[in-house]
């Protein structure tokens, strides 16, 4: 535990270092990092913003339960980047301002389009970022014995300084640091289980091979063990491939419409460079993602190797002399690994039938006993370090990791939320006279008071219900809402304001009453058989996208045309380097270089 | 902050160069459907026939394959936008 002490400190350490360096000063620093950051930064920093404490900890060993199923988390969360690229961010970045509001109350010449933008992106960025902080409590309430509630607090002040002195300025860098504190803190581990358990050093081609001396395919011999066991096979679903397909749809949509992705693609010079940066973006998160299926299949494969059928072992000082005198008389021990990890909680063994021997059985086991060892989804992860058998300063690593993941993402939902009441509340909606400098002070009280807010909802997390169903709504109400007004305000001119904000209301209302419905009201019991077309909580958000498009056209088209101002501003988004300003598409603020 | 007119002296056919980058865009787009909703999903039972290594090629594409191809679509795009720009002088 030591390590993971002296992991965690001198990770904050640098995470300071980077906030007293990189600080704003002005409003361009504070909300787009003065527009200078390279490409390949801003790549990195983006993949650190979008991968969170779930991705991090909890995704491989969700892939590692759910199988096949667990493709539409990979699919969806990589494949929003191609729509950013091709459809969002390069326009966006040419539109030259600050927030995403920004981009809706302007295109659409209304202050209601750009407050039911605000709405949409300050509860999705509210309900992202509470997990996040509770993330954090979990990890220093676990890992390094400090109360839970303290270690929200001790990871709000981390944020409050880079947040509040450098804006996005401050995160970004930050997160470059953080992004290579959780990409090797992922991937060494996962070289070497899959060098173990295969004999490749790649995860990836690892997961495709022979296991190591044998004839017999990793995934196959996965398949088999679980089968043998009652289990379903690994590489198929219970899910129907249109809700599949609905579920993947949302999450990629989902992830192009998310503000908080949105907005990195705002601090890099150019155009082009916002395109070029979504392709490094993707590579860096690609680096996790294409790994993570790898550590998922191989810690479920060797959880089961070396826990199944043996004999338990209580964890403490006998532990040792205990499993050698077991070893002695030829029967196989627990492994130490379980017995560590039995102290956090997340892994546990409630011996059922008394014989004092670990099984590990799947719904329909064959020789009909019950299933007696729970296994935590993030164990996948954590432990990948103790099961490839790595010295300890590894192992400390991956808290060091997980709270990297967590504050990074952390901070870009803070930037959305600090800025859409800064800039796009006071400056832009109700202080339209407001000086450069006053708002910087208000963008950094506004932090300020968000690191506050996010922090206290950390803490009544739990209370919180929809706060554990970020995946349906952030991505729902962001494919729904947010993602159909953006992409039709670039590649549709005649879209206008009334269009837009039926649109976005479409988007809105549907998806959350359907998600707040089956989640967490009167429907939450209800099963597959009722929900409307089979389609889950998590997928539904496709579908009201598709209704939020059709609506937004049938009212604009309906309604009278956009002025030609507006015209104009759309002709010159789409092409680089064009863009001037237009009139009352302008008049509240100018396009930034 | 605003550009001189003079900067944009030879005319710059708008029209024509967005028409491109739609057609470019709806042609990636288009694989982009078919190596993640395609292989990975509508077609996967059928491709799961096919092994790749020693893994079912629909289960393949879905969990690592479609992502590899999204990479390299983003990095076309970029090669393609660049040449479309050169051809009509726009300077990003």
């Amino acid at each position: 535990m030591d390590w993971t002490i002296f992991w965690v400190v001198s990770t904050f350490a640098v995470y300071i270092g980077i906030a007293l360096w990189a600080r704003a000063g002005s409003t361009n620093d504070f909300y787009v990092a003065g527009h200078g950051v390279h490409p390949i930064v801003n790549g990195m920093a983006t993949a650190a913003d979008w991968m969170s404490a779930a991705s991090f900890l909890s995704m491989a060993g969700l892939i590692a339960v759910l199988g096949y199923g667990g493709s539409v988390y990979l699919m969806g969360w990589t494949g929003g980047y191609v729509l950013l690229a091709l459809l969002l961010a390069p326009f966006l970045r040419e539109f030259g301002k600050f927030t995403v509001p920004d981009f809706v109350g302007d295109r659409y010449y209304s202050d209601t389009a750009r407050l039911v933008a605000v709405i949409c992106a300050l509860f999705v960025s509210f309900t992202y970022i509470a997990g996040q902080m509770s993330g954090v409590g979990i990890a220093f309430s676990r890992f390094l014995g400090v109360d839970f509630n303290t270690g929200i607090f001790i990871g709000m002040g981390i944020v409050f300084v880079y947040a509040v002195l450098g804006g996005m300025k401050g995160v970004t860098y930050t997160q470059v640091a953080q992004y290579v504190v959780l990409i090797f803190a992922y991937t060494v581990p996962a070289i070497f289980i899959s060098l173990m358990l295969t004999g490749n050093p790649i995860p990836q081609l690892g997961f495709i091979s022979n296991i190591k001396g044998e004839d017999v395919s990793m995934l196959q011999k996965l398949s088999d063990t679980l089968t043998s066991l009652g289990f379903s096979e690994y590489t198929t679903t219970n899910k129907t491939v249109f809700d599949v397909f609905c579920i993947t749809a949302a999450l990629m949509f989902g992830t192009a419409g998310l503000p908080h992705v949105i907005i990195r693609f705002f601090t890099v010079p150019r155009a082009s460079d916002a395109r070029l940066s979504a392709g490094w973006a993707l590579v860096f998160i690609a680096l996790l993602y294409t790994v993570a299926p790898a550590v998922g299949a191989f810690s479920r494969l060797n959880v089961i190797s070396t826990v199944n059928e043996t004999t338990y072992v209580a964890p403490g000082e006998t532990y040792a002399a205990e499993a050698a005198a077991l070893a002695a008389e030829g029967i196989a021990p627990s492994p130490d690994w379980f017995a560590r990890w039995e102290a956090t909680t997340l892994v546990g063994f409630e011996d059922k039938n008394g014989d004092g021997v670990m099984q590990i059985r799947g719904p329909n086991a064959p020789d009909g006993l019950a299933n007696e060892v729970t296994i935590n989804n993030d164990i996948a992860v954590l432990a990948s370090p103790e099961i490839a058998q790595l010295p300890d300063w590894v192992v400390g690593l991956m808290v060091a990791g997980g709270i990297a993941a967590a504050l990074s993402t952390a901070a870009g939902l803070l930037m959305v939320i600090s800025s859409a009441v800064s800039h796009d509340l006071c400056r832009r909606t109700f202080f339209k006279g407001m000086s450069d400098k006053s708002e910087l002070r208000v963008a950094r009280l506004a932090a300020a008071g968000a690191v506050v807010a996010a922090g206290f909802m950390g803490i009544y997390s739990a209370q919180l219900a929809f706060v554990a169903q970020v995946v349906a709504f952030a991505f729902g109400l962001a494919a729904a809402s947010l993602f159909p007004v953006i992409l039709l305000g670039i590649f549709w001119k005649r879209m206008n304001r009334e269009g837009a904000i039926a649109s976005m209301l479409t988007g809105l209302i549907p998806t959350f009453a359907y998600i707040w419905h089956f989640k967490l009201g009167a429907g939450k019991d209800a099963g597959p058989d009722q929900w409307f077309l089979g389609v889950s909580p998590e997928g539904i958000g496709f579908v009201v996208m598709i209704l939020s498009m059709i609506v937004g056209a049938g009212v604009s088209l309906a309604t009278k045309a956009p002025p030609q101002d507006i015209q104009d501003l759309v002709e010159d988004i789409r092409v680089p380097g064009q863009r001037a300003p237009h009139g009352i598409a302008d008049a509240g603020m100018s396009p930034v270089d | 902050m605003t550009e001189a007119p003079s900067e944009k002296a030879p005319a710059i056919d708008g029209k024509a160069y967005w028409r491109e980058v739609i057609r470019l865009t709806l042609a990636l787009l288009a694989i982009w459907f078919l190596v993640s909703f395609g292989a990975g999903i509508l077609f996967r039972e059928a491709l799961d026939a096919i092994k790749i290594g020693g893994a079912p090629l629909g289960f393949w594409f879905a969990q690592n394959g479609a992502i590899y191809v999204f990479v390299a679509l983003i990095f076309y795009y970029c090669f393609a936008m660049n040449r479309i720009e050169r051809k009509y002088r726009i300077q990003g």
